[in-house]
C-alpha cells in the first residue's frame, strides 16, 4: 500500500519516457500514452487522499535508504490534496489539448508528463535538495511548454521566464548551502528537529538561508515584488498549457506553507508575507482591470488568487491555513477553467481573438457563455461557488488574528474589481458587436474532449461547493497537521524528538 | 584558504550579477553561467573547508564532508542542462526576432 506514494512520480516519468522514445514520433501513440497515464493519476490520487485522511503522515524511503540520507517522500493531507488537484487540472488540460495544442509542435505529451512529474514531486518530497531538483524538472518542462507552438511572443516570454527562474534557482542553491552549513542536514524533518536547538553562532546563517528560501518560493508563487514575470508568460501561453500553469504558482505557495510551518517558523515570516500579499492583491486587481486581452486578464487573476492565498497563509494561524488549503483547490480549478474557456473564446472570435474589443457578433450556442459565467463566478469568488466560502473563511481568520482592516480592504476590493473586470470582459465578448469587418468566421465545432475538459473543471468547482463541509473538514485537519510538525518528524525519522517547540 | 575561496566566490557573483543585468541575452547567459560557478563553490564551502583531508573513506585521517560534493555534482548537471536549453532558446529568439535584446525593441511595431 505504501508503494502507492511513488505512483504520482513513476506514472508521469514512465509515460514521458515512453512517449518520447516509444512511438517513433507517432502523435497517436504519444496521445494514448499521455492520456492513459494522466487518467490513471485520478484513481491514484483518490486512494492517496483516502490514505491521508486516516490521519497519519506516511513517509516512504525510496530504495529503503533510511530517512535523513535517502530520498524521502512524505504523504500528508496537504500533499495528497495538492496531488489530486494537480491530477484533476492535468486531466482537464490534456483533454482540452487533444487535437489542437498537441499538433502545433512535437513532443507535447512527453513535456506535459515531465511537467506533472516535477509538480507531483515538489508536493511529495521531504527533502530540500530534492525539492530543488523537482523544481528544475518542472521548470525546464514549463519553458518548453510555454514556447510550444512557435510564436515569437511565446519565445520571448519563455526566455524571460527561463532567465528569472534560473536566477531563482541560483538563489535556491545558495539558500540550501546556508541551511546545510547551519544545520548539517537537508531533510525537512531533520531540519525541523535541529532548528529547535541551533547554536547561537549559526542562527544568523540559518535565518539568512531561510529568508532566501522564502524569496525563491515567493518568486515561484509570483508574490509582489517578484511576480512581474507571470502575466506576460501566462497570457502568451497556449490555453491548455496556461491551465496547467495555474498549478505551478501553487507549488510556490505550498512550499511556503510547508517550510514555513515545518522548519522556518522561527523566522516569523507571516507578517512580511501578509504585507506582500496585500500589495500583490493591489497589483493583480489593477492588472485585471487594465488588461487589454482576456488571457492577460485571467493571468492577472492568477496573481490575485496568489495574493488571497498568501493573505491567509501570512496569518500563520490554523483557520488561516485551513482556508488557504481549501482555496488552493478552488482557485486552481477556477483559473484553469477560465484559461480553457478563454482559449475557446479566442478560437470562436476568429481574428479578434481574445482582444477585449468589439468583435464579430457572437454566434455560438449557450454552452460557452454559460461556461464563462460559471468560471468567472468561481474566479471572482461569488456565491454559490466555493470561492465565496473560502474568502469568508479567510476574512474570519483575519478577524481572529487581529488583522482585520487591511485584510478586509484588500480582499474585498480585489473581489469587487474582479467582478467588474470579468463582467466588463464578458459583456464585450458576448454582447458588443463591432462594425462589420466582413469577417466570415467559420465556427469551429467543440470537440467532445474539449467539452469534457472544461466540464471536468466546472464539475470539480461545483463539487467543491456542494461538499464544502467535507472539504473544509479535510482542510482544517491538514492545517492542524501542518501546525504540529511533531507528527511529520515522527513519521520520517521514527523518533519523537522535535516536539519541544 | 577561507579568504581565497570567499574572494573567488565574491568576484564570480559580482561579475555574474553585472552580466545578468545587461540588456543583451548573450551577456545574461554568461552571467548566469558565472553565477552557477559561484554557487557550486559556495556549496563546497557549506560543508566546511578542509586541507589535506583523506580523499577516500577507507584511508585513515579526517574526511571532508562528502554530501556537498554530491550536491555540487547534481547542481553542475542541472545547471549544464539549463544553460544548454537557455542557449537554444536564445538562438530561437534571435532567429525569430532578429536581435538578442532581452526586451522587445522599443521602436518595433509590436504593440
Amino acid at each position: 500500500m505504501n508503494h502507492l506514494i511513488l505512483a504520482p512520480l513513476l506514472l508521469p516519468l514512465a509515460a514521458g519516457v515512453v512517449a518520447l522514445l516509444g512511438g517513433r514520433g507517432s502523435l497517436r501513440f504519444e496521445r494514448t500514452v499521455g492520456l492513459v497515464a494522466t487518467l490513471a493519476l485520478l484513481p491514484v490520487s483518490v486512494l492517496l487522499v483516502g490514505a491521508a485522511s486516516e490521519g497519519l503522515v506516511v513517509a516512504y524511503d525510496v530504495g529503503d535508504w533510511a530517512a535523513p540520507f535517502g530520498i524521502t517522500l512524505v504523504l500528508d493531507r496537504l500533499s495528497a490534496w495538492m496531488v489530486s488537484v494537480t491530477a484533476l487540472v492535468a486531466t482537464a488540460a490534456l483533454l482540452f489539448a487533444l487535437g489542437r495544442s498537441d499538433t502545433t509542435g512535437r513532443h507535447f505529451h512527453a513535456l506535459f508528463q515531465f511537467q506533472l512529474l516535477g509538480i507531483n514531486g515538489a508536493f511529495l518530497t521531504g527533502d530540500l535538495f530534492n525539492l530543488f531538483v523537482f523544481f528544475e524538472v518542472l521548470l525546464i518542462a514549463s519553458y518548453a511548454l510555454l514556447s510550444h507552438g512557435s510564436r515569437p511572443e511565446r519565445t520571448s516570454a519563455a526566455v524571460h521566464v527561463a532567465v528569472i527562474n534560473l536566477l531563482g534557482s541560483t538563489l535556491f542553491l545558495v539558500a540550501v548551502g546556508c541551511l546545510y552549513a547551519a544545520a548539517g542536514t537537508l531533510n525537512f524533518a531533520d531540519l525541523a528537529q535541529r532548528a529547535a536547538d541551533l547554536p547561537a553562532d549559526r542562527l544568523g546563517l540559518w535565518q539568512a538561508g531561510g529568508w532566501m528560501l522564502l524569496v525563491v518560493f515567493a518568486l515561484k508563487a509570483a508574490l509582489l515584488p517578484l511576480g512581474f514575470w507571470l502575466p506576460g508568460a501566462y497570457g502568451a501561453a497556449d490555453g491548455a498549457v496556461a491551465a496547467l500553469f495555474a498549478v505551478l504558482t501553487k507549488v510556490g505557495v505550498v512550499s511556503i506553507m510547508r517550510t514555513g510551518t515545518l522548519f522556518l517558523p522561527g523566522l516569523d515570516a507571516g507578517p512580511v508575507l501578509w504585507a506582500a500579499a496585500l500589495a500583490t492583491l493591489a497589483i493583480g486587481m489593477t492588472g485585471m482591470i487594465a488588461a487589454g486581452r482576456l488571457a492577460q486578464l485571467v493571468a492577472h487573476s492568477v496573481v490575485v488568487s496568489v495574493g488571497v492565498l498568501l493573505v491567509a497563509v501570512g496569518l500563520s494561524s490554523g483557520p488561516g491555513l485551513a482556508a488557504a488549503t481549501y482555496y488552493l483547490a478552488h482557485g486552481t480549478l477556477a483559473t484553469a477553467a477560465l484559461f480553457l474557456v478563454t482559449s475557446r473564446i479566442a478560437m470562436v472570435r476568429g481574428e479578434t481573438g481574445d482582444l477585449l474589443e468589439a468583435g464579430p457578433a457572437f454566434r455560438g450556442r449557450v454552452a460557452l457563455p454559460t461556461a464563462f459565467l460559471l468560471a468567472a463566478v468561481a474566479v471572482a469568488g461569488l456565491p454559490p461557488l466555493g470561492g465565496f466560502m473560502a474568502k469568508l473563511a479567510i476574512l474570519d481568520a483575519a478577524v481572529q488574528a487581529g488583522r482585520t482592516a487591511w485584510s478586509f480592504a484588500a480582499v474585498l476590493a480585489a473581489t469587487l474589481l474582479s467582478i467588474v473586470a470579468l463582467a466588463r470582459a464578458g459583456t464585450i465578448v458576448f454582447w458588443k458587436v463591432g462594425p462589420d469587418r466582413g469577417e466570415t468566421v467559420e465556427l469551429p465545432a467543440w470537440r467532445p474532449t474539449a467539452v469534457a475538459g472544461v466540464g471536468l473543471l466546472l464539475a470539480g468547482l461545483v463539487g467543491l461547493a456542494l461538499y464544502a463541509g467535507a472539504a473544509f473538514d479535510f482542510a482544517s485537519a491538514a492545517a492542524r497537521q501542518l501546525l504540529d510538525p511533531g507528527e511529520y518528524v515522527l513519521a520520517v525519522l521514527g523518533t519523537a524528538g522535535g516536539g519541544d517547540r | 584558504m577561507e579568504l581565497l575561496l570567499a574572494l573567488g566566490i565574491g568576484t564570480l557573483v559580482a561579475a555574474g550579477v553585472y552580466l545578468a543585468l545587461r540588456p543583451r541575452l548573450f551577456s545574461v547567459l554568461l552571467g548566469i553561467t558565472l553565477l552557477s560557478y559561484a554557487v557550486n563553490l559556495f556549496l563546497l564551502a557549506s560543508g566546511g573547508l578542509m586541507v589535506d583531508g583523506a580523499p577516500l573513506s577507507n584511508l585513515p585521517g579526517p574526511h571532508p564532508d562528502p554530501l556537498p560534493q554530491a550536491l555540487i555534482l547534481t547542481a553542475i548537471v542541472i545547471s549544464f542542462g539549463m544553460t544548454a536549453f537557455l542557449i537554444v532558446l536564445t538562438l530561437r529568439a534571435v532567429s525569430e526576432r532578429g536581435h538578442d535584446r532581452v526586451d522587445e525593441d522599443p521602436g518595433s511595431e509590436e504593440p
